[in-house]
């Protein structure tokens, strides 16, 4: 179960955004420049609201009534930016297990090579991401993202900046991510066919308006 | 051309400050440069402004001030004095301290630098993935940071060996203790016929030099080369 309220202001335009789900898969669209990135934010704890209240499996992780704020490294939730962020300086191999690292090892679910298998990046694993192509690198980024065991997985348009045959070829592999594991995901995206493949219950953000559908 | 014993005294004291100064000084600018660049907290300008002061300030001005602090009946200098044994005052050490002073500025500006050009969202994804404060810092700033960080060291190192102002103000120019190269030039030209021994140390000054800019432009390739981004 996943619950999301608050209110933030930017600029000029207030979010209020409040919705609660249990679906596996949650897709929060809408138009760009809608807020979805900042709801992101918001549940992953980069992005602090004046006003907030955010619960995630099983955990307050935000509740500004109670003043609980638990900070990004301590809430076990992976992120899939938009932009991949991959750390430049480290080699594919070393990318993946960064969050391993700081994961108790009572808590890992899963192991490198599996995760390596999955996505296709056993020929990658010495490469730095200068080397990648764009679908690459979206491909590290989810698995740098699962292999520190998340409780829930944030994944933010991970297929936009990638052209038709990379989005074709990189789908399947959020629909494994779906049927294998049973992390909670939300998911980003203003496409309405990844909806439909990926089965995922909508919330629809609009002129930073939620609604639940 | 080859130098008297006492010159390569002086060449070897003016090595031995600068590396020292700019060894021991360098944890303290990647700090400064750490806060200045990403810290949001009161009195920010302050600090910067004040790390800046060496720069602006006249040289005998900060080796004055050094004086007052650090001399043997400086508040800090007798403090040091009585609970480590530490004394500044006309020892190499203090010439040292001016040199780390006057080049500080530099050092944290160059770190300065590389630190803002950082993608900040870098240091979120390490974040989420679960790393702290501390680990962002040692796993993705520092290293990404690194060639500002050799390129601070060796511009400080190059400040340091011709610093000469506020070392002579604070620990004077005495042979073999705190005399460098930059005091035994200063000191040959107000001699008669001192000419020819100025000459070769300013000779020995530029090579030095030189071949810190270029051990600077090599590492600094070499590191991005290792590291080379997008």
């Amino acid at each position: 179960m996943i619950e999301v309220a608050f209110q933030h202001r930017q600029g000029d335009f207030t979010l209020d955004v409040s919705f609660r789900s249990t679906a596996q898969l949650i897709a929060l669209f809408g138009p760009s420049g809608s807020g979805k990135t900042t709801v992101l934010n918001v549940i992953a704890g980069l992005v602090q609201p004046r006003e907030a209240r955010v619960i995630a499996a099983g955990r307050v992780l935000t509740d500004t009534n109670a003043s609980v704020f638990v900070p990004p490294h301590r809430r076990r939730i992976g992120y899939v930016f938009q932009e991949g962020r991959l750390f430049p300086h480290l080699t594919v191999r070393q990318n993946l297990s960064y969050g391993r690292f700081f994961t108790p090892h009572a808590k890992r679910f899963n192991e490198p090579d599996e995760i390596i298998e999955l996505l296709g990046l056993r020929a990658l694993v010495d490469r730095r991401p200068g080397y990648l192509s764009g679908g690459e690198k979206q491909r590290v980024a989810i698995g740098r993202a699962l292999l520190a065991s998340p409780c829930l997985l944030l994944m933010d348009e991970p297929l936009a900046s990638l052209d038709e045959a990379r989005k074709a070829e990189t789908l399947p592999y959020i629909e494994r991510l779906r049927d294998e594991f049973a992390i909670p995901m939300v998911y980003v995206t203003h496409s309405r066919p990844e909806i439909e493949q990926l089965r995922a219950e909508v919330v629809w953000i609009e002129d930073g308006q939620a609604v639940a559908r | 051309m080859t130098l008297t014993p006492e010159e390569w005294i002086a060449v070897r004291l003016s090595l031995k400050v600068a590396t020292v100064a700019s060894l021991t000084s360098l944890p303290l600018a990647i700090a400064a440069a750490y806060a200045l660049a990403r810290g949001r907290f009161p009195g920010r300008a302050v600090l910067d402004g004040f790390l800046h002061l060496p720069l602006v300030l006249p040289p005998v001005v900060t080796g004055y001030v050094l004086l007052l602090t650090f001399g043997r009946r400086g508040p800090v200098g007798s403090a040091l004095e009585s609970c480590c044994g530490i004394v500044f005052s006309f020892r190499w050490t203090g010439a040292a301290l001016a040199a780390a002073v006057m080049a500080f500025p530099l050092m944290v500006r160059a770190i300065r630098l590389s630190i803002e050009a950082i993608d900040i969202r870098l240091e979120q994804a390490a974040s989420t993935l679960g790393a702290n404060r501390a680990f962002v810092f040692m796993t993705v700033t520092l290293p990404l940071a690194l060639p500002g960080v050799v390129a601070g060291l060796i511009l400080a190192f190059a400040k340091a060996l011709g610093e000469f102002g506020a070392t002579i103000t604070f620990v004077s120019a005495i042979p073999g203790e705190t005399q460098t190269v930059s005091a035994a030039i200063y000191a040959y030209t107000q001699v008669p016929g001192g000419e020819a021994g100025a000459l070769r140390l300013s000779v020995v000054a530029i090579s030095i030099a030189l071949l810190a800019v270029i051990a600077s432009e090599l590492l600094t390739r070499r590191v991005l080369g290792s590291g080379r981004l997008t």
